[in-house]
Order: C-alpha cells, then sequence, then structure tokens
C-alpha cells in the first residue's frame, strides 16, 4: 500500500540535498566550532555561510540570525525575554487568541512572573481582530506576538499591518513563522517585524535546530546560559550539522518557493472543492484564499476526529487532527473554538496539510478515502441518526 | 493519538465493530455521553421473557476507543441474563480488550454506563427493580 503523507505541518522528510550536506560535519568536520585550533575553521566556515543564506532569505543581515533547537525554544526566547527587556517600561504583553502552545503557555507562564497579557480574537476565518487588538494597546504594553500562519487552519495574518500598528505606539513585533516560513514570502523589513521565530524540521530541514531573527539594535538578554555562543546571546554547543542542513532547505524552499505556491495551491483549491461538492455536513475551517498553499482543515459533522485518523491510517493516508503537539488532549483544539466552531463540530475536524511533493493523484485518493470513512463513521454515529430522523419527521 | 497505542483487540473491534445498527421495538435503550466531549453511546437491548438479553445493538459517535468498547460491551451482553450483564463493569470491558491508553479509560465507563442505561429503561418500561441499578446519571444535553 503507497503511504499518502498529509501530515507536513507536524514535520517534514529532511531533504537529501540537505541530508548531503550535513554529512561532513557528523565525522569528519566534526570540531567544535567555537574551539580555537585549526579543526574548528571549517565548521566555523560553514556556519558563517548558512546564517547568511538564512538572512538573504528574509532580508536580514547575518548576524540578526540566531540559531536555536527550534521554533518552541525560538517562541519562549522571544517571548520571555523581549517582556523581561522592556519591564521597566510596563508589563503588558499582547498575544492573538490561536496561538501555538509554544506561545499560549509561554505567556501564561509570564503571568506567573506578574506580568499581564491579553489575549486578542479572531473572526470566523481565523483573522485577528484588528480593531480589537488596537484597542488592547495600553501605554504599558511593551510586546506583541502573533503567528504569521496558524498551525492548524493555515490562515495567513495581516503581518504589516500588526507590525505597522506596534511600531506606531513604540511597542516590540514578534511573529511566530514556523508554519509559514519556506512557504510564502517573508520580508522582515518590508513586514516591521522585529523578531521572528522559525523551525528547521517544516520546510525540509533536519528537526532539533531552528532559529529566531532579532532586528539590529534589539538588545534581547538570552535565555540560554552558559557559553559565548551566538554572539553570546545563546549559549549551547553549535549544533552544525542542523545548521547546514537547515540553511541547504531553506535555500531550496526559496529558491522553487513561487513555483511551489501555485503547484500546492492549485491542488489544495482542487481537494477543498471535491471534499465541499462530494462530502455533505462539512465546514472548511480558515480563509478560503488567506491560507498556507498546502493547508486544508475541515470539519465533519456527526463523526469524531480521531477514529477518522485512525481509519484513513488503515488506507495509507497520514493526516492530523489538528496539532500533533496537542494530540494528548482530549479537548478540541483552541484554535477551532476560537473561530467559532461548536465543540461537538470541532471534534470532527482533520487537517491536510501538504508538501511539494504531493501529487494530484494522491490527493484524489485522499478525498475517496476520507469520503469513504466519513461515511462509514457516520453509519456508526447515533448523532447522524438522529439528525436523520429529526429531518424526516419535518 | 496514534493508533500504536491501541491493542490489536482494540484496533479489529474498531475496524470490524459487532453489532452495529439499532432495534426496532428494543426492551430497553441507553444513551449516555455528549457531544461536547466527544463521545456519545447508545445500546438497544432486546430481552425476552425470562430475562434474557437476546441481542444487543450500538450506534457510536466518538474515538476508536470507544467504539471498540461499544462492540466488545455488545459481544459480552449478549446471552446474559439481566443480572449477568449488571456485572460487567468497565474494567471488564477493557480487560477483554487488552487494556486501553490511560487518557481512553472513560470510553471503558462508557460502554458500562450505556448497558446500565439501557437496563434502566427497560426496568422503568417493565416496572422491575434490577439489583444495583441505578438512574442513570449521564445525560447528553449536558
Amino acid at each position: 500500500m503507497e503511504k499518502i503523507y498529509l501530515d507536513n505541518a507536524a514535520t517534514s522528510p529532511l531533504k537529501k540535498e540537505a541530508l548531503e550536506a550535513m554529512m561532513p560535519y557528523f565525522i569528519e568536520d566534526f570540531a567544535n566550532p567555537a574551539s580555537i585550533h585549526t579543526m574548528s575553521r571549517g565548521p566555523r566556515a560553514a556556519m558563517k555561510e548558512a546564517r547568511a543564506t538564512i538572512a538573504s532569505t528574509l532580508d536580514a543581515e547575518p548576524e540578526e540570525i540566531f540559531f536555536t533547537s527550534g521554533g518552541t525554544e525560538s517562541d519562549n526566547w522571544a517571548l520571555v525575554s523581549g517582556a523581561q527587556l522592556n519591564e521597566k517600561k510596563g508589563k503588558h504583553i499582547i498575544i492573538s487568541t490561536i496561538e501555538h502552545h509554544a506561545i499560549l503557555e509561554t505567556a501564561d507562564y509570564l503571568k506567573k512572573l506578574g506580568f499581564e497579557v491579553t489575549k486578542v480574537g479572531v473572526d470566523s476565518e481565523g483573522l485577528i481582530r484588528m480593531d480589537e487588538l488596537e484597542k488592547a494597546i495600553r501605554p504599558d504594553t511593551t510586546l506583541i506576538s502573533v503567528m504569521t500562519a496558524n498551525n492548524e487552519i493555515g490562515t495567513i495574518q495581516p503581518i504589516t499591518q500588526i507590525g505597522e500598528l506596534a511600531h506606531k505606539h513604540g511597542i516590540l513585533f514578534h511573529t511566530d513563522a514556523v508554519q509559514a516560513y519556506g512557504h510564502i514570502p517573508l520580508n522582515v523589513k518590508k513586514m516591521n517585524i522585529d523578531m521572528l521565530s522559525v523551525s528547521g524540521h517544516k520546510f525540509g530541514g533536519p528537526k532539533g535546530i531552528g532559529f529566531l531573527y532579532v532586528k539590529k539594535g534589539i538588545r534581547l538578554p538570552p535565555f540560554m546560559h552558559g557559553g559565548e555562543q551566538e554572539n553570546g546571546r545563546r549559549a549551547g554547543t553549535s549544533n552544525v550539522p542542523g545548521i547546514v542542513g537547515m540553511a541547504k532547505a531553506a535555500e531550496i524552499a526559496h529558491r522553487d518557493m513561487a513555483d511551489n505556491i501555485l503547484k500546492m495551491t492549485e491542488i489544495r483549491d482542487h481537494y477543498i472543492q471535491r471534499i465541499e461538492k462530494e462530502i455533505p455536513y462539512c465546514r472548511l475551517n480558515g480563509h478560503r484564499t488567506k491560507r498556507l498553499p498546502g493547508n486544508a482543515n475541515f470539519s465533519f459533522e456527526f463523526v469524531e476526529g480521531e477514529s477518522l485518523l485512525m481509519s484513513l491510517g488503515m488506507k495509507g493516508v497520514y493526516i492530523s487532527t489538528g496539532s500533533a503537539c496537542a494530540s494528548g488532549s482530549l479537548d478540541p483544539s483552541h484554535v477551532l473554538l476560537g473561530i467559532g466552531v461548536p465543540h461537538e463540530v470541532a471534534h470532527g475536524s482533520i487537517r491536510v496539510s501538504m508538501s511539494e511533493d504531493t501529487t494530484m493523484e494522491q490527493i484524489d485518493y485522499a478525498v475517496d478515502a476520507i469520503k469513504s470513512a466519513v461515511a462509514t463513521m457516520r453509519s456508526l454515529s447515533p448523532l447522524y441518526d438522529d439528525y436523520v430522523k429529526h429531518h424526516k419527521e419535518e | 493519538m496514534y493508533d500504536g497505542e491501541y491493542s490489536d483487540k482494540v484496533i479489529d473491534h474498531f475496524t470490524n465493530p459487532r453489532n452495529v445498527g439499532e432495534i426496532e421495538n428494543p426492551s430497553g435503550v441507553g444513551t449516555v455521553g455528549n457531544a461536547k466531549c466527544g463521545d456519545i453511546m447508545r445500546i438497544y437491548l432486546d430481552i425476552d421473557e425470562n430475562g434474557i438479553i437476546r441481542d444487543c445493538k450500538f450506534k457510536t459517535f466518538g474515538c476508536g476507543a470507544a467504539v471498540a468498547s461499544s462492540s466488545m460491551a455488545t459481544e459480552m451482553v449478549k446471552g446474559k441474563s439481566v443480572q449477568e450483564a449488571m456485572a460487567i463493569t468497565n474494567k471488564a470491558v477493557m480487560e477483554a480488550l487488552d487494556g486501553l491508553p490511560v487518557i481512553k479509560i472513560h470510553c471503558s465507563l462508557l460502554a458500562e454506563e450505556a448497558i446500565h442505561a439501557a437496563l434502566w429503561d427497560y426496568s422503568q418500561k417493565n416496572g422491575i427493580v434490577i439489583e444495583g441499578l441505578k438512574e442513570p446519571k449521564a445525560d447528553i444535553n449536558d
């Protein structure tokens, strides 16, 4: 049975070119780039090149890129240190209700440290309510963090405007771009971004590596202590193979981006059209056009997501209910509840996240599989029974 | 959750659920759980004049464990007396399924509650008292 992997937002396979680029830095050029002897030169040069490559993808400077262990660390660092940086000015930060848990739970942690957090809501398509955001700004607000694109529903936020608003009030603006980077064009200067989080494994790079962009002039305090790496801002031995692999994947993703967006958008829209046409009682979650090229999230009434996933897994189609990070929890997704999906409908939601390698044939197979799985699960569902009987009576 | 955490028995009862459907004019029917929490279980019983469960069917909205628990529970009550059915606990359902992941234990509890709710309906309809049976507390409109 062919494996159709449609969970690329959870993680993507490493690109072969990235793996090849990484290989020399495990055994041959393994030395610590922070060492003084000459064996450290190769790894140090590789890091320098990787930093420059990544900076160029964002219209940033190499010294504005700080390597981390991934998106979660970048988010934690930006939020905690970003809030502490201007603590004397104020202890109020603003985030959206549909952030990733790496932001939501870090904000909860900041509350314990005595900060105040305002969560701004989104509309039914997942776009932040700009008027609410503006109203939430106070004289003591020092940081706004809104994700570039949502991991579950794929909605892309008006980042440029949010950054503009933040700067008008002298507030730092951070964006979690973990799902967006490598998939849609980003420019830190044009989009008014002060800090931006990225994870390597979401666009064909390796796991365990990421970076935080920090605009020059922002003296963001270190989060990891114990070494002079990353210009004294992020301690810990540099993950040279990871950095090199991530840079290679970033280079490829940006080289092919325009073509990938066209191709993936066509396949995504074909998927959306077929689902809407062929499966009754469904609802597309997120914005129809302002969404990631590879993301489609649907709720199917009268069925429960996990059982749907299990049925699909048996047919060789691998997808998620929403966020793999939250799959240990029984609560419906905060993102779907945030855009107003009722509890019972939110339970029956599945996210398809494609890659540039996903084909039209694979998506057609997936739609057929989803169609038959939804029908089977509905035949088991007392809710569907009740609904059908109720409508016959009317 | 990924299906790797489920036992082969759970996978089997999920893939080929036994006794799916409804019984027309059932001796008792019970619905428990609520859609907000993500699980609803409905069990139908056909009980003969000697108090033996002749047939049992179910419909379930829920995760893989909920479907498998319903399927297993219906298998276990079939052919049993009302009193024997009362003795089928969530623990027994779980053991019969070779265990459930910790966060899914409530699914087996729901199966026990669904049987009890159907038996309660039967006892109310026939004006009989079943030893140890209490009015079901779970309500789908919760």
